[in-house]
């Protein structure tokens, strides 16, 4: 099967790159950049685990090909931080408000809730839950998850 | 949990497109948004030697009114859809049923031409393209040709479409003055694929109805319309209809109703009897307030 080449922009650097077609933009940034923030959990779009911005919207990077992505500036986890490693209020948030345990869901939450406090900075609770809706997480029962994304909306409530 | 090889082809063109289809037979599909196709593959439970890529298909994308109609992309994201004010306007069923799908990292790569060519039956746009009468254009290497929805769904995730042709755009009709929408679905989480669901559009002429259109999603190997329910209420008065009756009426002739581990298809059934009514009760009365 025939590779393809793509270059993309990752975080601000740009890569170039021969690819299969096959290979899910997951395992691109993971295993060809080096970027192993973004966590394959289900790889069939069910987990939200591999969340990321593609040209700033959030997409599941396992149900994109890499090759679909010719072309695309991608914000990975490894990317939401400012460049002196100061925490975005989203994640700072998740820390505050006890937003994760393992960790392994934490990446996919922090880019869906970015995403959404982008589109809707004051959600209710109601449009919380729905925005994450897409995530899943075994560990935390979400309530630290939600207090998080709330105090990111709105860090002048408590 | 890979998706098998394939060779990958980006087309820039439509007639291009759909000569490679024509050449490549049944090895090829079309790639849209991915997000049916993808976890397809990736299960293996479908496998493509090459895929035909739409993202640079020019002329595939776009919400605009095209007379009298709206004509939106068939590669229009579930996410331009649900931000469009056009759409909330001109087709306000289109405008509902679209935050129930999936999630929005979903709708942002999803499209309207994917989700109705996927076809499948628990899926809400199928069923709000049957409940609106909406049109579907397709392009083959033998020409163009519009579909009515009625005639588009012929079974389980199968369609009136060759393996050689593309849905180009879906042309849904401008809603017209007193008329009423509503969708209603059963999920056990938000998001999830509905364990059954109605799309209900009712549009009346002085006191009567001139037409109700119903859509069910969830109760059978595909999208279905209610056609007796329908026929049933086409000239009726809504004051003198009974909601539950209409549920009733809408689900009595269905057969091969789903069933799995999350219902029978007697509680199915139910379900959807019950979104059929309250579907039919929130878009009478908005056709009435209009
Ligand atoms: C977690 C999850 C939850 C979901 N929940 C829902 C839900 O609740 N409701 C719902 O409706 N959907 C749901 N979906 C499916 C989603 O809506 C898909 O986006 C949609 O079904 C397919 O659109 P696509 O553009 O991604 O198409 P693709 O996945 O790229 O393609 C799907 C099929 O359509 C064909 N196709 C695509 N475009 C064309 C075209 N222009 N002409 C001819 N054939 C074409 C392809 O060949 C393929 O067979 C969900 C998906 C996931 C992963
Ligand atoms: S790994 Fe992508 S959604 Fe689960
Ligand atoms: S913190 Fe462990 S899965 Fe969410």
């Amino acid at each position: 099967m025939t590779d393809v080449d793509i270059q993309l922009k990752v975080n601000g650097t740009v890569r170039r790159a021969t690819v299969p077609p096959r290979l899910v933009l997951a395992d691109f940034l993971r295993v060809n950049c080096g970027l192993t923030g973004t966590h394959l959990g289900c790889e069939h779009g069910v987990c939200g685990a591999c969340t990321i911005l593609l040209d700033g919207e959030a997409v599941r990077a396992c149900l994109v090909f890499a090759v679909q992505a010719d072309g695309s500036e991608i914000t990975t986890i490894e990317g939401i931080a400012a460049p002196d490693g100061a925490l975005s209020p989203v994640q700072a948030a998740f820390r505050d408000h006890h937003g994760l345990q393992c960790g392994f869901c934490t990446p996919g939450f922090v880019i869906s809730a970015t995403a959404l406090l982008q589109e809707n900075p004051a959600p209710t609770d109601e449009e919380i839950r729905e925005g994450l809706s897409g995530n899943l997480c075994r560990c935390t029962g979400y309530q630290g998850i939600l207090n998080a994304v709330r105090a990111a909306a709105d860090p002048g409530t408590d | 949990m890979k998706p098998a090889p394939f060779e990958y082809h980006a087309p820039a063109g439509l007639e291009e497109a759909v000569g490679l289809l024509a050449e490549l037979g049944d090895e090829a599909k079309a790639l849209a948004g991915g997000q049916s196709l993808i976890p397809m593959l990736a299960l293996r439970l479908a496998v493509f030697d090459h895929l035909v890529d739409l993202r640079r298909v020019a002329g595939l994308r776009g919400i605009e009114r095209r007379d009298g109609s709206l004509w939106i992309g068939a590669g229009t994201t579930q996410a331009a859809i649900q931000r469009s004010a056009e759409v909330a306007e001109a087709v306000p069923l289109l405008a509902r049923a679209t935050p129930l799908i999936g999630h929005f990292q979903i709708r942002s790569r999803g499209t309207i031409g994917g989700s109705i060519a996927h076809a499948d039956a628990a899926a809400e746009y199928p069923a709000v393209a049957l409940a609106l009468g909406a049109e579907f254009e397709a392009m083959s290497p033998r020409g163009g040709r519009t579909i009515p929805a009625a005639e588009f769904f012929t079974g389980m995730w199968t369609t009136a479409l060759a393996d050689d042709e593309l849905l180009t755009g879906i042309r849904f009709p401008v809603r017209p003055a007193r008329s009423g929408y509503a969708i209603e679905e059963f999920a056990r989480r938000h998001g999830d694929f509905a364990l059954a669901g109605a799309a209900v559009a009712v549009e009346l002429d002085g006191p009567r109805i001139r037409r109700c259109g119903i859509g069910l999603f969830g109760l059978g190997p595909t999208a279905l319309r209610a056609a007796a329910a329908e026929a049933e209420l086409a000239g009726a008065d809504p004051a003198g209809v009974d909601a539950e009756e209409v549920g009733r009426l809408a689900v009595s002739a269905l057969e091969s109703v789903p069933a799995d581990l999350h219902g029978s298809a007697g509680y199915r059934k139910r379900v959807g009897a019950a979104m059929v009514a309250r579907a039919w009760q929130r878009a009478v009365q908005e056709a009435g307030d209009d």
